[in-house]
């Protein structure tokens, strides 16, 4: 039955446009000035998660987003509710990562006066949404928030934020008055996502792919953006090509492939790394040549030509000049590139790589990631952690991690076999993601487990929404590596700073992990020899009806390898402590 | 050839910009500019033909960037409809000149003679002052400037550059909009 000319008002008409565009959870938290919109919340199907801090809930909408490729939802309130998403939207700026934040604003004639909870978020913000809307009619709001959706999943994907007065969705105010409509076609003359890439072009990579000698795929985050992963695996094997799945990109292609190489970068493995260095060509696929994957950028890949596909036009070029640039939707040029492939000859036309089949192999055998078991009555090695909780978990369990040491040993040990199983902040490396981001993933696939993975300095940053997840009954699971410091800074302090370690000092029993998470509905245990490790771990896998925390007491010690320094060239990459101290 | 000393000058090209007649528009395409490092050497902004839309003329010095990387950024911004780049030789670019000048009695002929020569608009006559304005190309009002400095400039305002494309060349218009 159509409701199109009903009256109604703003707050009504927001929930019911969010209904529209699919939306089946907001996280959020309320206040003065989005408090009409909560009023129809409590009379929608829609599932609105109350988080414990506004962090957490721009976080918890993008795990969701990265878990399920929908577009993640939060809603917060004036002023300071706003300022606590600028972290979340940037982070999901950096990631691409597409989320819808409505935020409360001052009633309309108020904005100006230095109102109470007033703030400019949609100038604080513009830096780091793709874009923003201010609405300022009521009629506006189904088209606008249809706009805004629009804008956060098509293209290069990004976060919109929407920012709507208070009087525009209060029923006691007049300029709420609206009749209820269903959005028409999206208006943005200025916004025209590519889509297929240029035939011409299409055709000019392939030739270069056929007459590379020593190619690799360079995978990058939009493959899984852009729902990729299968017509990456369909080019990888017709053209026999390794591939390197950066940190955005772990799970777009499975570890356990025999074309699979792994993640490139400073915390990359060897074989990745230097089988970039060594390429004749490049084929970036959703990649922007970061700093973290490039090392120094003069010394990257100094022998490869380069063929970079991106749907951001932006992006080609911007660090790296490709000899082939495509700006184009990654699935959509993959196809069309396996297309022109096939009409070339491929897979009978492709030369002679066998030499550069066996020097892969070569440095795989050579250069596997290593750690040292610890002594007994050392304290735990991360990675043997990791590996344990691994070797315990669904081959499609996600994981959520944080920004730091266990984030890269997390790449580096996890096997990620299937897309969207890794759940990480990659572009702005934001400490305290992994919980909130892992309640988030957990909403949007409640089939399957999800674990965050954290730092003892991650954890304390956001570990309140724990209390979210417990009074939501959403069981996430929580490794805390804790080492009792700040590990990756203390790294950094004892590579290039002589050991002068300034500021980083945690302690591991303050606060006590196992009593915080308890308190906060969790189960919490302590893990601190080895052979505890895996029957915590099964204990934490049989707990379904409530987060569990498990804070593994790990050896602060232990130091990420391999590393290339940053600012030098990848090809200084350093396996191992036994190579010196890495600083060159 | 260029030597060393050109390389530091900034090699100025032309943006014609139509973006959405909204507000905060200015804002996106400046913060864009600050944030990535791109410099703006002029700038002027006005409604169209069309009251939907507005027209930005930027003149942007491509030493401090890639022009096609300032291209493909702007394109990114929602609000921007088209980007036009003129090539300077290509485009017909003016700019609007306003300055008092100090012209006592003993020296006022010989400004007004400056003024006549430059087809210029004298819009205001004080005792010891003239109010001038001028427009034409950057480079004529800049031989303008520089021949009223001895006088004595007591207060100038110069707008942004505003340019189209030339007409009785073969169309130079390079459109950009379609990045691929």
């Amino acid at each position: 039955m159509s409701t199109t000319g009903k009256p109604t008002n703003g707050g009504s008409a927001l929930i019911k446009a969010l209904e529209n565009e699919g939306v089946d959870t907001i996280f959020g938290l309320p206040g003065g000035a989005i408090l009409p919109v909560y009023d129809p919340i409590i009379d929608s199907p829609i599932r609105h998660i109350l988080v414990r801090h506004e962090q957490g809930a721009g976080h918890m909408a993008e795990g969701y987003a990265h878990a399920t490729g929908r577009p993640g939802v939060a809603m917060v309130t004036s002023g300071p509710g706003a300022t606590n998403v600028v972290t979340p939207l940037c982070d999901a700026y950096m990631d691409s990562v597409p989320l819808v934040m409505i935020t409360g604003q001052v009633p309309y004639g108020a904005i100006g006066t230095d109102a109470f909870q007033e703030c400019d978020i949609t100038g604080i913000t513009l830096p780091v949404t793709k874009h923003n809307f201010l609405i300022t009619e009521a009629q506006d709001i189904p088209q606008v928030i249809h706009e805004a959706f629009h804008i956060a999943t098509t293209g290069r994907p990004g976060p919109v934020l929407v920012d709507i007065p208070k009087d525009i969705v209060d029923p006691q105010n007049p300029r709420s008055a609206m009749e209820w409509y269903e959005p028409g076609p999206v208006d943005l003359p200025g916004y025209r996502p590519l889509t297929h890439g240029n035939p011409e072009l299409i055709r000019a990579a392939a030739e270069l792919i056929l007459r590379a000698e020593r190619p690799v795929i360079y995978a990058g985050g939009g493959i899984l953006k852009a729902r990729a992963a299968e017509a990456l695996k369909e080019l990888a094997e017709l053209t026999r090509i390794h591939v390197v799945t950066t940190l955005m990109a772990r799970g777009s292609f499975p570890d356990d492939h025999e074309l699979c190489l792994g993640m490139p970068g400073m915390h990359g493995n060897y074989t990745a790394v230097t089988s970039m260095q060594e390429a004749d060509l490049l084929i970036a696929l959703g990649s922007r040549f970061d700093d973290r994957v490039t090392g120094k950028v003069p010394d990257f890949a100094p022998h490869a030509k380069v063929i970079h596909v991106d749907i951001d036009a932006a992006e080609l070029g911007k660090v790296r000049i490709p000899e082939v640039g495509i700006a184009g939707d990654c699935r959509l040029v993959i196809e069309e590139l396996i297309r022109a492939l096939r009409e070339l000859g491929a897979p009978g036309e492709l030369p002679d790589r066998r030499a550069w089949d066996s020097t892969i192999s070569g440095w795989q055998e050579k250069y596997p990631l290593t750690y040292q078991m610890s002594e007994p009555g050392e304290l735990l090695k991360p990675q043997y952690v990791l590996e344990t909780l691994r070797d315990s978990t669904p081959d499609d369990c996600i994981v959520a991690s944080g920004v730091g040491q266990h984030q890269m040993w997390t790449s580096q040990y996890w096997k990620f076999n299937h897309p969207y199983t890794f759940v990480n902040s990659g572009g702005l490396g934001t400490m305290g993601f992994s919980v909130p981001a892992a309640i988030g993933a957990k909403v949007g696939r409640p089939d399957r487990m999800v674990w965050a993975i954290d730092g003892d300095g991650c954890f304390q940053m956001t570990a309140q929404e724990l209390v979210t997840a417990a009074s939501e009954r959403i069981p996430v699971k929580v490794a805390i590596l804790n080492n009792a410091y700040l590990g990756m800074v203390r790294q950094w302090q004892e590579m290039f700073y002589e050991e002068r370690y300034s500021e980083v000092y945690l302690s591991p029993d303050l606060p006590d992990y196992k009593m915080w998470a308890e308190a906060m509905g969790c189960v919490g245990m302590r893990v601190e020899s080895p052979d505890e490790v895996q029957p915590a771990i099964d204990k934490a896998n049989s707990i379904d009806d409530r987060p569990v925390v498990i804070d593994f007491r790990t050896d602060a010690r232990e130091m990420v390898y391999p590393m290339v320094a940053a600012g030098h060239s990848n090809s200084d990459i350093v396996v191992g402590p036994s190579e010196g101290d890495g600083g060159h | 050839m260029r030597t060393s000393d050109d390389a530091n000058k900034p090699q100025l090209h032309i943006l014609s910009v139509l973006v959405e007649n909204r507000a905060g528009v200015l804002t996106r395409v400046a913060g864009l500019f600050a944030r990535r490092g791109f410099n703006i050497h002029s700038l002027a902004v006005a409604p169209t033909e069309d009251e939907r839309f507005s027209r930005i003329s930027m003149v942007v010095d491509v030493q401090s960037a890639p022009l096609d990387q300032m291209i493909k950024q702007l394109d990114k911004l929602i609000n921007v409809i088209e980007i036009d780049e003129l090539a300077p030789h290509e485009a017909v670019s003016r700019e609007l000149l306003v300055t008092t000048v100090s012209a006592p009695p003993d020296v006022r002929s010989q400004v007004i003679e400056l003024v006549q020569i430059f087809e210029g608009r004298i819009l205001n006559v004080g005792q010891e002052s003239i109010l001038i304005s001028l427009d034409g190309s950057p480079d004529k009002l800049d031989d303008f400037e520089r021949l009223l400095r001895p006088y004595g400039i007591e207060a100038m305002q110069r707008t942004g550059r505003v340019a189209l494309p030339r007409l009785h060349q073969r169309p130079s218009l390079q459109v950009v909009d379609d990045v691929s």
